[in-house]
């Protein structure tokens, strides 16, 4: 089967700033592909690019087999994209907002999908709300109905759970697993580890370059990180010291314990020990996190701009 | 502890904090200088209530010396700027119906003989009243002139009863000079051009403020689409509000209706039009509702000032009348007050028609290069 997306050499710039170099994504289709990477590294850039609101200067490639310079209006009708910032209409209704979706994507039986919407959402009998009365979490969840109204093959959501309390983002979690099970591609971008865990792949981005793309045990292993945990009486004192010890590549703070990382096969262990044993302090090893990895994929790689 | 007290190192802090934004936002401080400046010029230089050198046809059955004595009395007083061309009584009457000439001053065949005999022969000073501020002055100079104008060229001339000639002055249009008549129709023209210019400006920029504009472009939708869609509901408000103020018109100030109300809307929706897409360009030029709304305000100022809806047109000097008639309130004026007072129908409104439709071509050319159907 052909992936959902297959870019190749995608760039943009913004006057000077070239915000997203030499782009390459292959995405299969019915995979939830996580979009990672600091603020500013171009990943809401990316997503503007394969649904067609941004013209990419220059690239080639397919989005659910049409062609991503040429054919957006025709990659428009398939793809379901939810906005960083809630960009529904605060002055019209749940259910005016929904049919005026309904209505721009022309959907078929269009009253009866906007019906289902709502009473999937479990908001029957609050339809006649004011969309910009709603709070975060149902707000999120009404821009994902609305994506979802003219079922799209290929959902681009962007940064979707941003300051969305925790049981709505479990649920809106288990929802897009549910879409995934049913076919339907999913790129998402997040901050959140735990969301990128939950990802099928996984795809990291800086300063506007792909700099790493696999499952996340993948991106763990392919760091080669060690990392122990530190624990003792007021753990945290001893920070910088651990930092400058030769070896250790990241220091991060858990509450009451220190996670430090280090190359594979570099002795820190011994060196660790003998500085545990110097002030009290307990050692054990750790499996290096997701969040380790990507800290320091940002901290041994630099801006190619910078340089 | 410093909490309730005054701080003036906090007071200063808000104070430079103001200027750095005030400097930053180009198009308020544009304002804050430009308003002044504009409105120095345009009340110190355009305005003038007392109109001289306006257009004048004269009719002339009889052209002896005395006549033309008189037409030279006219010119001397610098309110006429008569027309060298001899016309007939038909054609003279055409161009005051299509607004070329404020006046048309007609002799009678044998005026010499009847003013030699001192039968007080009759002159018909016809004027456009439809706009009675910028006649007065002229008129009431008209009236002054008399005796003294024959009196060299007749030697021993006594006129009968103190006056030589009848000066009959027929107000054209608006015969008994009622503001009214001339504020009236003109509203039409000021109220479309605020309302439609702002509210299509904000409807654009409204959306793109708010973050909904991505969600638009993120449909199937065309920017055709987007844009027409837009403007339609915009038309609908547009005839209603004229169809308040037409009907405020007839019914409380008695404005007479002398053309056709089918050609009347027909006109009201191309101007609709040329605003409709001034707005709609203006949007895609402004970044936020706030620089909407100040572009409509430098556009509003010169069009209420120098259309000739507050101050007569042919007050203004040769510069501010250019401007007057890029402007489309200016021709939409002409042609609503020509239809409603002077009854005239197309083929007389035609040379103030085109220019609307140059200002809607030229804007629409400008608005389809800015309007960006991506996000970049």
């Amino acid at each position: 089967m052909a992936p959902a997306i297959d870019v190749r050499g995608l760039n943009k710039h913004f006057g000077e700033r070239h915000v997203v170099r030499d782009l390459a994504l292959q995405v299969e289709e019915g995979e939830i592909f996580g979009f990672l990477g600091p603020n500013g590294s171009g990943k809401t850039t990316s997503i503007r690019m394969l649904c067609g609101l941004l013209r990419p200067d220059s690239g080639e490639g397919q989005c659910l087999g049409f062609d991503v310079l040429r054919e957006s209006a025709r990659i428009k009708r398939q793809v379901g994209y939810m906005t960083q910032k809630f960009s529904l209409w605060d002055d019209l209704s749940i259910a005016e907002n929904l049919d005026f979706v309904a209505r721009m994507f022309d959907v078929a039986e269009r009253s009866a999908a906007v019906a289902q919407a709502i009473a999937t959402l479990g908001l029957d009998g609050r339809q006649k709300q004011l969309a910009g009365t709603l709070s975060g979490g149902w707000k999120q969840r009404l821009s994902l109905a609305a994506c979802l109204l003219h079922s799209p093959r290929l959902l681009l959501l962007d940064e979707p759970t941003a300051g969305v309390d925790p049981k709505a983002r479990r649920d809106f979690w288990e929802q897009i697993h549910q879409l995934s099970a049913a076919g339907i591609t999913v790129l998402v971008s997040t901050h959140y580890m735990d969301e990128a865990e939950r990802c099928h792949r996984l795809a990291y981005l800086a300063w506007g370059q792909l700099l790493a793309t696999g499952t996340p045990a993948e991106i763990v292993s392919a760091r080669g990180l060690s990392t122990w945990i530190v624990r003792g009486d007021d753990v945290q004192r001893h920070s910088s010291a651990l930092r400058a010890l030769p070896g250790v590549r990241l220091v991060a703070s858990f509450g009451a314990e220190l996670h430090v990382s280090g190359g594979a096969d570099n002795g820190l262990g011994g060196e660790l020990a003998r500085f545990a044993a110097a002030n009290g302090l307990a050692v054990a090893h750790g499996k290096p996190s997701l969040e380790d990895a990507f800290i320091d994929l940002m901290q041994n790689t630099s801006d190619p701009l910078a340089a | 502890m410093n909490t309730a007290s005054a701080s003036l190192r906090r007071w200063f802090g808000i104070i430079i904090k103001e200027f750095i934004q005030l400097r930053r936002d180009r198009l308020t401080f544009g304002m804050i200088v430009g308003i002044p400046i504009l409105q120095l010029l345009l009340f110190g230089f355009a305005i003038n209530t007392d109109p001289k050198h306006l257009p004048t046809a004269v009719v002339v059955s009889d052209a002896g010396p005395l006549a033309r004595a008189w037409v030279a009395a006219m010119k001397n007083s610098e309110y006429f700027a008569v027309s060298e061309r001899p016309l007939g009584e038909a054609e003279a009457g055409e161009m005051l119906a299509r607004g070329e000439v404020q006046f048309v001053v007609s002799f009678p065949p044998d005026f010499e003989r009847a003013l030699v005999r001192g039968e007080r022969p009759p002159i018909l000073v016809e004027v456009d009243a439809t706009d009675p501020i910028a006649a007065g002055g002229a008129t009431s100079v008209l009236e002054k002139l008399g005796d003294e104008v024959f009196t060299p060229l007749l030697p021993g001339y006594r006129p009968p009863a103190g006056k030589s000639v009848e000066l009959r002055v027929h107000k054209r249009y608006n015969p008994e000079g009622k503001s009214s008549y001339n504020i009236v129709p003109g509203l039409i023209g000021v109220i479309l051009t605020m309302t439609m210019v702002l509210m299509t400006g904000l409807a654009m920029t409204r959306e793109r403020e708010r973050g909904t504009f991505e969600n638009l472009l993120a449909t199937p939708a065309t920017p055709f689409e987007i844009m027409t869609g837009k403007i339609v509901p915009y038309i609908l408000i547009g005839l209603l509000q004229v169809t308040l103020v037409l009907l405020a018109a007839r019914w409380i100030f008695m404005v007479p209706m002398e053309g056709s109300l089918l050609l009347l809307y027909a006109i009201v929706f191309i101007f609709i039009c040329a605003n409709l897409t001034l707005g709609i360009t203006l949007s895609s030029l402004a970044r936020n509702q706030l620089q909407a709304m100040q572009m409509t305000f430098f556009f509003f100022l010169p069009s209420i000032l120098l259309s000739g809806f507050m101050f007569p047109f042919r007050g203004m000097p040769d510069w501010a009348q250019m401007i007057g008639n890029c402007l489309p309130l200016t021709h939409f004026l002409i042609l609503v007050r020509g239809i409603l007072l002077k009854g005239n129908g197309i083929e007389t409104l035609l040379p103030h028609l085109w220019p609307l439709f140059a200002f809607i071509a030229a804007v629409l050319a400008l608005g389809v290069k800015t309007f960006r159907k991506t996000l970049d």
